[in-house]
């Protein structure tokens, strides 16, 4: 079975979506993040979308169950590299992916969550 | 209007609206689209698509190039034999669904496209075309 491959790095997990992915792949793919995270103990997770070249409401709801998922279970999601075509028809989707945190590109995604898991008081976006 | 160039496509599965998403970029470059007009149609081809799979069990879709006086356009036409639309303008809402979805589909590929209509008749199925010009 296709399926997107997720890295583990230290205590982030590092996803790069390379392929135009049907609805079942992005399915699989929340799926396996999931479970990836309870396995390995994970508390970041780092998507990098530059590749894809259409965002749309399917693929948007997707990058936002896996960040309130990944929220439960104590690991904070960062989505980098959206493209500026790709923002733009988003917003005027009408998806603006709240509670998804976003960054530039994957160095700067890292930063963020490496903030986020030094932040005494836990993760920088903890509800509070 | 005159249509410089129609092919049909299925629209049947999750695999076919991926393939919808590469024709309707393929066609949009070759109209000379720049990217964000690019990626504006080719959301919302994905937005209907997927309609016409999840809510009218599968279709197909007319992909025509336009040309009208000096500007160039690309239709999408969507038809399936589905249940069609209850009520349209409901349906055009921003979080009208009636499955797991976010409610987007319609009212947002309207805002994508330049021209959009929907023609639905309950039981008889659900036609949706929409356009955008260069």
């Amino acid at each position: 079975m296709e399926r997107i491959p997720i890295l583990k790095m230290g205590e982030f997990l590092l996803v790069t979506i390379q392929v135009d992915m049907h609805d079942r792949l992005a399915l699989t793919l929340q799926d396996d993040l999931t479970e990836m995270i309870v396995k390995n103990r994970a508390h970041g997770v780092l998507i990098d979308i530059s590749a894809l070249e259409v965002v749309d409401s399917f693929i948007g709801r997707m990058l936002g169950n896996i960040a309130s998922v990944s929220r439960v279970l104590d690991a904070a999601t960062v989505v980098v590299g959206m493209q500026p075509a790709v923002a733009i028809t988003l917003v005027e989707l009408g998806l603006s992916l709240p509670g998804v945190r976003t960054a530039l590109n994957v160095e700067k995604g890292m930063e963020l969550l490496r903030v986020s898991l030094a932040a005494p008081n836990g993760h920088a976006d903890r509800q509070k | 209007m005159p249509i410089v160039k129609s092919e049909w496509w299925p629209v049947r599965s999750g695999e076919d609206i991926v393939r919808v998403r590469q024709i309707v970029r393929r066609w949009a470059v070759e109209l000379g689209f720049g990217l964000v007009d690019q990626t504006k149609i080719v959301t919302a081809a994905s937005e209907i698509a997927r309609n016409t799979v999840d809510y009218g069990g599968g279709g197909e879709v007319l992909v025509e190039s336009l040309s009208e006086n000096a500007r160039r356009g690309l239709r999408l036409v969507f038809e399936d034999k589905g249940p069609g639309i209850q009520n349209i303008d409901e349906a055009l809402k921003d979080g009208f669904t009636t499955s797991r979805g976010l409610g987007l589909g319609l009212g947002g590929a309207r805002r994508l496209a330049t021209e959009f209509s929907v023609e639905s008749r309950p039981g008889e199925g659900t036609r949706v075309s929409l356009t955008r010009w260069k």
